[in-house]
């Protein structure tokens, strides 16, 4: 099998690994759109979609009913419905761009999939941790900002293909925070690599690399960065809730003023395919947070993953790295689900009042402190 | 006038990140998602009926098992929207219960036109017609949600009575005044 799978020409190889990438993210999604039903039922104090029942599997004893309960059938039908509906388009659209948009919504959120490794496994030729990792290149962090940031022109094109007044303002709104915020989080990572790349060997972005570092020996070596840098950390969160446009950011389409924003005017399959971006940018989201500063797959801070499956097999080793990694972006998008039942969305002007006024002065002032202090450091 | 004015703090560098507030909003709502569900799931678990709720208005018998409606009709002169509807017809002369004299024939209750008032129990002199706690109607046509005579007996069933009008009635037409 693996024998067949190297024998391959190297693009069927690369494009084998691209759909099951693909493959994982896109039931993901659909999953997390369930899992947001199901928390916000669960903190709501109510019990959530559990009515549904497919017609084979909801009838195996035990299993049937559980999965019932927590809703899965609602999220098969709930795909299945989109697929099936009229596909309408308004008359006062601008068609070209009334396509593109959702295209261009999710092709960049599951691009970024291709520099995010999802687990590492040991290689017993050369001793080493691996990343299973579609491409390992070592632009890495900033090849996610460039892609992901692409999606803020979906957000553009759908207000602006649309035609009407709402749509519009969650256009314009959407590339107003989005840019806002992209700054902040840009300068939030420059001191995760400023320590990662110790002067000696070659300097990387790569996110391999990250994780190896914070799974090293010692205090400092087996340290998260939340730990070492817990500033950091905060503007990056802060900024990947705007960047996903999550409550308290979810300015592009807050239902309550913009009646659904930038997908007023879309529906059926094009409509789930925002949302499914949406959910996917939200899933790298949160990995790119997993492995900036929460160590990736080492299961606990001072715990890494290399001694604990060096004797394993490979594909045991694998899955549990994976298994910890994926364990731990699940949490985070709990999170985000968590606090959009918590906070109230913002005023418009105080998101802009927070990003430029608040959130850039700190993660300006955290730059150059932390850079001080790793030069500090190095020096001595 | 006497005036207090109230002293406004300034908020604390804390407050103003709004940090720990956050983190205290996360906690509650943790809470509440690990709370039992405050919803019932409707047609499975059914709230608890108080005392006295208006629910779909019943016939009733007697623990004895005798119809307790003598079809005086005054629920139906009295009901608001007209809902009632009674032919009333006689007892036969040779039933246990023939001194009762009447009984209704039909008795058909509307309950498109029901609005559960409860003037129909008030008024009942027999406590024959009761609001007992049945709140979900429905049916596919309007012929199914008028209420006969057996069906409203069906969801009326047996009541306990205080009384027993009917057999002191007896008792003192066949022993006089004195038997109670």
């Amino acid at each position: 099998m693996i024998d067949l799978y190297l024998s391959l020409p190297i693009w069927v190889q690369a494009a084998i690994k691209g759909l099951i990438a693909i493959g994982f993210l896109i039931p993901v999604a659909g999953a997390c759109s369930l899992a947001e039903r199901k928390v916000s039922a669960w903190i709501q104090g109510r019990p959530g979609p559990n009515r549904a029942r497919a017609w084979g599997l909801g009838y195996i004893p035990i299993l049937g009913p559980i999965l019932q309960r927590l809703g899965v059938f609602h999220l098969m039908a709930d795909g299945a419905k989109f697929v099936f509906k009229e596909d309408v388009v308004p008359g006062h659209v601008n068609k070209f761009y009334y396509y593109l948009a959702p295209l261009v919504a999710l092709v960049p959120s599951l691009c970024t999939v291709v520099v995010v490794p999802f687990g590492a496994y040991f290689d017993a030729a050369s001793e080493t941790l691996k990343p299973l990792i579609l491409a390992d290149v070592d632009v890495g962090i900033l090849a996610v900002f460039a892609i992901g940031s692409l999606s803020v022109y979906a957000l553009i094109l759908a207000g602006w293909a649309s035609n009407s007044k709402y749509p519009f303002l969650g256009g314009v709104r959407a590339s107003a925070q989005l840019i806002s915020y992209e700054l902040s989080m840009t300068l939030s990572v420059i001191p995760v690599f400023l320590w990662v790349n110790a002067p000696g060997p070659e300097a990387t972005l790569s996110l391999f690399a990250v994780v190896e570092s914070q799974s090293q020996a010692g205090l400092f070596g087996g340290m998260w960065f939340v730990f070492l840098m817990p500033m950091c950390a905060f503007i990056f969160l802060v900024s990947l809730f705007a960047e996903t446009n999550r409550q308290p950011f979810d300015m592009p389409e807050s239902e309550a003023d913009l009646v659904g924003g930038f997908h007023t005017e879309y529906g059926e399959f094009k409509w789930s395919i925002f949302f499914v971006a949406e959910y996917a940018h939200m899933t790298i989201g949160s990995a790119v947070f997993v492995l900036l500063f929460l160590g990736g797959w080492n299961p606990l801070p001072w715990v890494p993953l290399e001694p604990l499956i060096a004797g394993l097999p490979v594909w045991l080793g694998g899955l549990l790295g994976a298994a910890f990694f994926l364990g731990k972006t699940f949490f985070f998008i709990f999170l985000f689900m968590w606090v959009r039942w918590t906070l109230p969305r913002f005023r418009y002007d105080q998101v802009m009042r927070l990003g430029w006024q608040k959130l850039l002065p700190l993660a300006i002032a955290n730059v150059i402190f932390y850079a001080l202090a790793i030069a500090v450091i190095e020096r001595s | 006038m006497s005036f207090k004015t109230v002293e406004r703090k300034p908020l604390t560098l804390a407050e103003r990140t709004y940090v720990p507030q956050i983190l205290n909003g996360l906690s509650h709502t943790f809470k509440k998602m690990v709370k039992p569900n405050e919803t019932l799931e409707y047609p499975e678990a059914r709230p608890p009926i108080p005392e006295g709720y208006r629910g779909v208005p019943t016939l009733v018998k007697d623990p004895n098992g005798r119809e307790k409606c003598v079809s005086c009709q005054l629920c139906e002169f009295v009901c608001p929207p007209k809902a009632i509807r009674i032919k009333p017809g006689e007892i036969s002369a040779d039933a246990d219960t023939a001194h009762v004299e009447k009984a209704p024939q039909e008795f058909d209750i509307d309950m498109l036109r029901c609005i559960y008032c409860g003037l129909c129990q008030e008024v009942c002199p027999e406590e024959a017609i009761w609001l007992q706690n049945v709140f979900s109607v429905s049916g596919y046509t309007r012929e199914e949600l008028v209420n006969d005579k057996e069906r409203l007996y069906e969801l009326g069933g047996t009541l306990p009575d205080e009384h027993f009008k009917w057999d002191k009635k007896k008792a003192a037409e066949e022993a006089g005044n004195g038997a109670h």
